[in-house]
């Protein structure tokens, strides 16, 4: 087993990003880009990419910086910590990873575009209110040589600002994945008003025609493409998870030196204690599933869905009682939008039901466990 | 006997192959039920002669504690060999050739507190499994409150004179020697005036009464000490700061106990021994209760694995055992109550043959009791970790 401590470099990787993101993506930031009505800020992205986040899972030949996932998740964490709104998730891991399975010019050129920060990219996968890659119905029957694409996605994240759609569809013996340019006749995109404040979109296919080159890999297999790519975005946002339920602990347990009630300060009641001492304890463990994951995809990614199902269902289980107990431990003030728990509550919720809710890892887990 | 590599990839190959060579079929069953366990002890009776032999030729190659510096009975392994060390037992299922309080605890705690002869009197008994050792901390008075300890110690010149009782003592009555905590000052503060001691349980005025549990069986006892009389040399540490000793022992017993439910089954899957009590895991609420059991059970597992990792030189996991008791124990308690459940009523009867052990299920209560409660670990990290409260 690796060693699940951070390396220097970790450390060092984690500190310039919190350095950063203290400064260009506090909470205030997602405020403020919610006040204005936005979901995305290029200009972010583009500090990021200079740095070389956007290409951290991209191959050094295609200008990335090509860091590993453990790495990835650092990043995620940080950005969790501040809800930093971006599109890391879904174009320098999720797209990053599916197009570097495949070998040749074009998807070295779509992921040297990623790597760049110039291109972005949205995975178009669920079809109803849960994660469920194997029911997929959206059709790409054959059209010559090519394909036309009909059907219905939802819960697109990212989808209404991203440049570009990774879709999976039902093909003749299987599912395929399509790598579509959004403004490509008979795509429409409908942005939705998430509770998260952050980009999701339900988009509709009418006779959207594809060829062959807008397929990723092979046809009739996208999961040798896709799988590892679902993999690596669930590790990395169980790794923003964390992030995030760290930030509202760190939140919390500040409120409990300060607040005073009863002529003390509310962190000297023990029932108030214990309950923050369990957080602690459940943030920790989780830390260690996120971490581990992190290793098993960079040191044996062939057998990683096991690690990254336990780290994503640790994860939701953790963001959850971080918030709900944070609010608690506020009173009324948590309640309130002008304060941030409120943020941290409603994009935990988001993040638990991407890419597979609670049932759907621990059953993966299950499964390799005997049951 | 010659000692083993100290490259990993070479260190794994020789471990093998010394294991495979070495370990007695009988004893590839890493069952850690009581009656399964080699104490040691000067009136140990090995329950057969596969126990000895493995016991005898773990402690010759160091391996009864295998991070403990080859001067003093061990085999001075690093973190990367020690996991590959475990992995290898794990591989071919092997019993741990010997269990004690004096490994766990009094070792860790010698190592670092105890005076250069302190050391090699001592430890190199504890690797061999000649002396067993119990902990005599708890008192009437002084549970949760340790450090309101009152057992009286008085220097008398040329030796020290123990008066006062223990309780909970597990195992006194089958121990050589006991590591206590008694008062060498009265007058001092309470953290201020105990000293860490030693003394032979077949001293003058050592009597032991064992105590009966809900379990059945009577481990722990109370023990009472009338005029015994000790060497001065049987302190360790600095006389009166005997709580620092104590407080660093227990951060490695609290390590200890949270593996406890880690071992379960043999460290095979809950959802495989369920299956296998319940007749196939059919009852959709109990496979839910496992399902989530399980996906802590193996966090815990790493975060276990995570702060060894982290721990510099064997030095233990410091604070941080307060968080791992805490998560362990009240796991392995929620196992063992899936696992009752599973058996139904097959469970229910004390020689029962089949499913789970009522025992068992009866002694895991006092997990989160033991070694400091779930409430006290809670505030040890609130205090310590957190920064709350005074
Ligand atoms: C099976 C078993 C084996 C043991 N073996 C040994 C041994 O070998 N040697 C030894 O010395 N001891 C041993 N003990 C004793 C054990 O360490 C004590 O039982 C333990 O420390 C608790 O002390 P207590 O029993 O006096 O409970 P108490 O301290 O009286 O606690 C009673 C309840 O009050 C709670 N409580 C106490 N203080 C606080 C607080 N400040 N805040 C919130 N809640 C609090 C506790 O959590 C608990 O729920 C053993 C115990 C058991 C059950």
């Amino acid at each position: 087993m690796a060693n699940l401590t951070r390396s220097e470099e970790e450390v060092m990787l984690a500190d310039a990003a919190r350095g950063f993101l203290d400064d260009a993506a506090p909470v205030s930031h997602l405020r403020k880009l919610r006040d204005a009505g936005k979901t995305h800020d290029p200009s972010l992205w583009k500090d990021m990419a200079a740095m070389g986040w956007s290409g951290i899972l991209v191959p050094e030949s295609a200008g990335g910086s090509d860091m590993g996932h453990a790495a990835a998740g650092i990043l995620a964490a940080e950005m969790g910590k501040t809800l930093v709104c971006s599109p890391f998730l879904s174009s320098a891991v999720i797209a990053a990873t599916a197009l570097r399975q495949v070998t040749g010019e074009r998807s070295a050129a779509a992921l040297a575009g990623i790597a760049a920060g110039d291109v972005t990219y949205a995975l178009a996968i669920d079809e109803g209110n849960k994660f469920a890659p194997d029911s997929t119905s959206l059709v790409a029957e054959r059209l010559g040589n090519g394909f036309r694409l009909n059907g219905c996605k939802t819960f697109v994240v990212d989808g209404g600002f991203a440049d570009h759609l990774l879709v999976l569809a039902r093909t003749d013996e299987g599912l395929t994945l399509f790598d579509l340019p959004k403004d490509r006749d008979g795509i429409s995109c409908n942005a939705q008003s998430m509770i998260d404040s952050r980009d999701a979109a339900r988009i509709d296919f009418e006779n959207v025609e594809a060829t062959g080159d807008n397929v990723v890999g092979t046809v009739d297999d996208a999961m040798r493409v896709l799988k590892p790519a679902l993999e690596a975005g669930q590790a990395a946002l169980a790794a923003e998870m964390t992030g995030l339920a760290a930030g509202a602990f760190g939140m919390t347990v500040d409120y409990l030196k300060e607040r005073k009630q009863f002529g003390t300060v509310i962190g000297n009641f023990q029932a108030l204690q214990h309950r923050a001492a369990h957080l602690w304890c459940e943030i920790e463990v989780t830390a260690s599933a996120v971490i581990n994951a992190g290793r098993v995809l960079d040191n044996d990614p062939d057998n990683a869905a096991f690690a990254v199902s336990l780290a994503k269902a640790r994860a939701m289980d953790t963001a959850k009682l971080a918030v709900i107990e944070g609010v608690q431990m506020h009173g009324g003030i948590g309640m309130t939008d002008a304060f941030d728990m409120g943020f941290y509550m409603k994009r935990a919720r988001v993040a638990a039901e991407w890419l597979g809710d609670y049932g759907y890892h621990a059953e993966q887990v299950a499964r390799s466990r005997g049951f | 006997m010659s000692s083993l590599s100290t490259d990993p990839d070479q260190f794994r190959a020789e471990l093998r192959d010394w294991l495979e060579q070495n370990c007695p079929a009988e004893m590839r069953d890493a069952s850690t039920a009581e009656d399964n366990i080699c104490w040691g002890g000067r009136t140990w009776v090995f329950q057969s002669n596969a126990q000895r032999i493995w016991l005898e030729r773990m402690a010759a190659k160091g391996l009864t504690v295998p991070t403990w510096p080859t001067a003093f009975g061990g085999a001075g392994l690093d973190r990367a060999c020690e996991k590959i060390f475990q992995q290898e037992m794990g591989r071919i299922n092997a019993r741990p050739p010997l269990l004690s309080f004096g490994i766990w605890m009094l070792g860790p705690a010698l190592l670092h507190f105890g005076t250069e002869q302190q050391k090699q009197h001592y430890l190199p008994p504890i690797a061999r499994g000649e002396l067993r050792w119990c902990q005599g901390y708890s008192e009437p008075g002084a549970g949760s409150d340790l450090a309101s300890v009152q057992t009286r110690c008085d220097d008398k010149g040329d030796y020290w004179l123990v008066n006062g009782q223990k309780v909970w003592t597990s195992y006194a009555d089958k121990a050589d020697w006991i590591f206590a905590l008694v008062r060498t000052d009265r007058d001092a503060k309470k953290h201020l005036g105990i000293s860490f001691v030693l003394i032979d349980m077949a001293s003058a005025g050592v009597t032991t009464r064992p105590i009966k549990l809900i379990s059945g069986v009577s481990p722990f006892c109370e023990t009472f000490f009338d005029d015994v009389k000790f060497p001065k040399d049987q302190v360790v540490g600095t006389v009166n700061r005997g709580w620092d000793v104590a407080k660093y022992l227990l951060t490695h017993e609290r390590e200890m106990i949270s593996a406890g439910g880690q071992g379960l089954g043999g460290g095979r899957a809950l959802g495989a021994v369920l299956a296998e009590q319940s007749g196939g895991l059919t009852d959709a609420t109990l496979r839910a209760a496992a399902l989530k059991s399980e996906v802590d059970a193996l966090a815990i597992g790493l975060t276990l694995e995570r702060y060894k990792d982290q721990a510099e030189g064997g030095e233990g996991v410091g604070d941080a055992s307060a968080m791992l008791k805490y998560v362990g124990t009240e796991l392995n308690k929620q196992r063992h109550e899936l696992m009752m459940s599973a058996s139904g009523s097959d469970a229910l009867q004390w020689d029962g043959k089949s499913g789970a052990d009522p025992a068992d299920w009866l002694r895991t209560k006092a997990n989160s009791i033991e070694g400091g409660t779930s409430e006290v670990m809670l505030g040890i990290i609130s205090r310590r970790v957190l920064g709350l409260g005074a």
